[in-house]
């Protein structure tokens, strides 16, 4: 496999063919924010978070799906992209009712964290406070659609790790949610293993455990990509 | 079918016409005005005064839709307009002097003689019910001479050369998407015709299809054998219930002639089209959300490259073209790349479709030729704005913006309307006149765009709601200058970091008209006191 | 140093930020010696004073009692901070706002769900009308620090108050300091 020489940040990288510049990035402790990536299954490029700058190129980047290419100059963290991931995280607390002091995920939270890693410390823009519901009528977890941002790592575990493709998304625009089966309650969606995988990739505390309180919905959601990787090492 | 067979046929469809020849516009917009009923009464009106020398026809759109039904009176051209049913007697027998009790139209207005039909050529003439009213007008002879005469490459070339350039809004020069998709390798290839025309004022893609379906079948033929694929899809929105319908005739009447299916003109070339029907989302024009959605999954866009020129549908090279774009082929093919290039603007080849809406006398659909001005077309061939001055017009829909009415020189092509902030986008032309407000310009196409997000990425989902609810706070006088200008970064952001083209674009009508009407904006902002 | 006129306020919130303003314990006595508390709810002052430099607003803006006493606080204020979640978020005050207009909530609250004959709390001048909605403090007044927290942890409190102390630029960052909940 042929290797590839690029910088990020000023920053020597070299990476396999292949990668991603996400990956490359990682590879070498150079954090780029992100949402909907998930290790272990596919990237669909929609929270824009890891959008990074190249050199030549007028449009920016989502990080997570653009391969590296031999002497790229990759930029990260400058003071457009700074102010733009700001402005995305706080449209989504905007956007629905995150109310972290009462959030199962409360201290567990990748939209907490992301929070405190682009400086929000207040939102700008007026919040929607829309009325969203909640369904417990499953037996072991729950989705609270206030606190959802729609990543939609649920819906590509469910499918691509477990095979089942229980969650998807209806409805569009701010009206999108996630739903199980035909927008059946969860509790009635027969194709639902309960197998937890979608528990473990929910980012924040839209899917829960039943049962956990404040802050008490820690999670490891390595354990996706080491699913992943065992089952292929098997095969 | 070989050739003879299709000269067989156009000649045999000449020498069925009759001497005079009464053409009534069957088209949507002349639908709904009733003229299904009126040409039922002229065909009554004919057979009750027993003239055999008199046929009427059902043609597609004429062009001044604002004044239908529209009725042409061939080979002298009288065209009447704002025809009832009950003119059709007098329209018959002012056929032997007299006249008829419809206004007429005039034929030499410039709203006429300054077009340039080559997309619409055949429309408002032919019958676009019956191929073989197409194949007399020498239609499927692009075709034949394409199998016959040309290699794929050639085909190409010729497309390259004629500077062709999309209809649909982006103007990528077609000519290189072909070779891309020529070049890409796959066990299959795919030929997807975009007809889901979804921007507010926008009708040109419907009409075309309405008035001559047969074309855009014999563009995406060419097109076909050119890249290498052996099957096309026509991804036609619901709301276009007569244009499905007309395509599903002409598919079915072609396939029946040997013009589409196996052994095409007995060439070795196959190729099949089908039609999928678009379930109302704006945003399945956006080409990879259209292929997720003919592929049956939910219609939202994925991050380019891939291009679906090398992984489209099923992961195959597939070349999705607008349907004017393919429009054009035929004609470019019968006539050659140089006489193409030699019509329009240095880098704009050829004619537009434009749909002129909004507050103007004319309204309807035009063809031009790249390169008139703005006001050529809003003022000269839309006769201006009923009452008081033109304000502004806008193109390009939804994704595009509002050029003031100081700017109406601007050619239209597509790097000029790209520099006073606007596209050319796929057509819709707007005018608007001084009554109206800016503001709530810039209000509407965010509605819309608002309503059409998909919701995948969320600067466009959350942003285009951020940006309606900023507009109604200053629309209602509670915003503040503060407010319009985190409005102005708002756009900027949701331009730059969304996904696909809808948001990408969704800010444009608030940008173009922040940048040229900033007072409108301004007359809304009460004092500075709460700021955010 | 010249001494900092310091005052705390209590709209809609649970007091809990002002629980862990006490929660600096024994720092208080060093606060005291730079600053004077000028208004508070844990001082007996009825009217808020003028030429306040710093003013620790706890809670969200929820009923006209609040909206009055916001705006005169701002009039009177150098440094406005919102103190906490509620004021920073609307947070748990602003839970009402998905269920929309109060008078349905009341209605629920006091009629519907009454175990005796209910009624409609009305009592002008004593209990306050309810706002339409529950707002940040930023959205109602301009805002000039920011300090998240459900509550703003007692370090939290202290190193801010620090800040202002010494007279700095304020500058909050990072997760000891703007983490929400």
């Amino acid at each position: 496999m042929a290797a590839r020489t690029f910088t990020i940040d000023d920053q020597l990288i070299s990476a396999r063919e292949g990668e991603t510049i996400l990956q490359a990035a990682r590879e070498h402790g150079i954090s780029i924010p992100t949402l909907c990536h998930l290790d272990g299954v596919s990237d669909v490029g929609a929270c824009r978070l890891c959008l990074v700058e190249i050199e030549g190129s007028r449009a920016l980047r989502p990080a997570c799906v653009t391969p590296v290419v031999e002497e790229m100059v990759v930029r990260t963290d400058t003071e457009r992209l700074r102010e733009y991931r700001r402005m995305i995280i706080e449209l989504l607390f905007a956007e629905r009712n995150h109310v972290c002091a009462v959030c199962v995920a409360n201290g567990h939270c990748e939209l907490q964290d992301l929070a405190i890693a682009v400086g929000m410390d207040h939102v700008r823009f007026d919040y929607a406070f829309p009325r969203c519901d909640v369904d417990i009528s499953h037996p072991l977890f729950g989705i609270d659609h206030n606190r959802c941002v729609l990543c939609t790592r649920c819906v590509r575990v469910c499918d691509e790790v477990e095979g089942v493709h229980t969650w998807d998304v209806a409805g569009r625009g701010a009206d999108a949610r996630v739903i199980t089966d035909m927008r059946q309650p969860w509790g009635e969606a027969r194709s639902c293993t309960s197998c937890g995988k979608c528990v473990l990739a929910c980012p924040t505390g839209a899917i829960f455990r039943r049962g956990a309180t404040v802050g008490e919905m820690e999670r490891d959601r390595n354990k996706i990509a080491y699913i992943v990787a065992a089952r292929e090492q098997r095969w | 079918m070989d050739i003879s067979e299709l000269l067989t046929i156009a000649e045999h469809e000449r020498t069925m016409r009759r001497p005079t020849c009464i053409r009534c516009c069957t088209a949507l917009g002349c639908q709904s005005a009733g003229s299904l009923s009126l040409k039922q009464r002229l065909e009554e009106a004919v057979a009750e005064v027993d003239r055999t020398d008199i046929e009427v026809i059902g043609v597609g759109c004429m062009g001044m839709c604002g004044h239908g039904p529209l009725v042409r009176v061939d080979p002298d051209g009288v065209l009447y307009e704002h025809v009832h049913a009950a003119d059709a007697p007098s329209i018959v027998a002012a056929l032997d002097g007299g006249d008829a009790t419809a206004p007429r139209g005039d034929p030499q207005h410039p709203f006429f003689t300054l077009q340039k039909r080559i997309v619409l050529e055949n429309s408002g003439i032919i019958d676009p019910e019956r191929i073989e009213s197409y194949i007399a007008a020498g239609g499927y002879q692009a075709l034949y001479c394409v199998l016959h005469d040309m290699t794929p490459a050639e085909v190409i070339d010729v497309v390259t050369r004629s500077g062709l350039r999309g209809r649909g809004g982006a103007g990528y020069p077609t000519g290189l998407k072909w070779a891309t998709v020529a070049k890409s390798h796959g066990d299959r290839k795919y030929v997807v015709c975009n007809a889901d025309e979804g921007d507010p004022g926008a009708f040109m893609d419907r009409s075309i299809i309405e008035s001559d379906p047969h074309k855009i079948l014999e563009g995406m033929a060419i097109a076909a054998y050119a890249v290498g694929a052996d099957q096309g899809y026509v991804y036609v929105r619901a709301e276009y219930p007569l244009a499905i319908q007309r395509l599903q005739r002409a598919i079915a009447q072609a396939r029946r002639l040997g013009l589409l299916g196996a052994q095409i003109f007995d060439a070795g070339f196959t190729f099949r089209i089908d039609i999928r029907v678009g379930a109302g989302a704006f945003v399945c024009g956006e080409e990879t959300a259209l292929m997720a959605s003919i592929e049956g999954r939910r219609g939202q866009p994925r991050p380019r490259p891939p291009y679906p020129a090398e992984s489209g549908l099923w992961g195959r090279p597939t070349l999705i073209n607008n349907v004017e774009t393919f429009a054009n082929i035929p004609p470019i093919i019968r006539n050659g790349a140089e006489w193409f290039a030699a019509i329009g603007a240095e880098h704009s080849k050829g004619t537009k479709v434009f749909a002129l809406t909004g507050k103007i006398r004319h309204t309807g659909l035009i063809e031009v030729p790249m390169g008139v001005t703005l006001r050529q077309i809003v003022e000269e061939m839309g006769g201006g704005v009923p009452e008081g001055r033109v304000k502004a017009v806008q193109t390009g829909g939804p994704s595009g913006g509002c050029i003031p009415a100081a700017l109406l020189d601007t050619p239209v092509d597509y790097e000029s309307l790209q520099r006073v902030g606007s596209i050319m986008g796929s057509g819709g032309m707007v005018v608007m006149d001084d009554a109206t407000n800016m503001v709530d310009v810039a209000h509407f196409y965010m509605e819309f765009c608002k309503d059409e997000s998909c919701g995948k990425c969320i600067p466009c989902r959350a942003g285009t709601a951020q940006m309606l609810h900023m507009l109604n706070l200053i629309r209602s006088g509670q915003a503040t200058a503060a407010d319009l200008a985190r409005l102005e970064q708002l756009c900027i952001m949701v331009k730059e970091t969304s996904l696909c083209g809808l948001g990408q674009s969704a800010p444009n009508p608030v940008l173009s008209t922040m940048k040229y009407f900033r007072e409108e904006y301004e007359a809304f902002v009460r004092d500075e006191g709460l700021a955010g | 140093m010249e001494r900092r006129r310091l005052a705390t306020i209590w709209l809609g919130g649970c007091s809990g930020c002002h629980m862990s303003f006490l929660d600096l314990d024994e720092w208080l006595f060093e606060l005291a010696q730079h600053i004077d508390l000028v208004y508070s709810p844990l001082a007996d002052v009825k009217e808020y004073p003028d030429h306040v430099d710093v003013a620790l607003v706890e809670g969200a803006v929820a009923n006209e009692d609040h909206l009055h006493l916001i705006r005169q606080v701002r009039e009177r204020t150098r440094i406005l901070i919102a103190f906490g979640d509620c004021a920073v978020t609307g947070n748990v005050t602003a839970l009402r706002n998905p269920l929309g207009a109060p008078e349905a909530l009341l209605h629920t609250i006091y009629i519907e769900r009454a175990e005796i004959a209910g009624c409609l709390p009305h009592a002008p001048g004593i209990v306050p009308q309810l706002l339409d909605k529950v707002q940040p403090v930023h959205k109602v007044v301009p805002v000039d620090v920011y300090l998240p927290g459900c509550p703003p942890p007692a370090p939290r409190i202290r190193a801010l108050l620090e800040q202002v102390i010494a007279g700095e630029d304020i500058r909050l960052t990072g997760r000891e300091m703007i983490k929400f909940g």
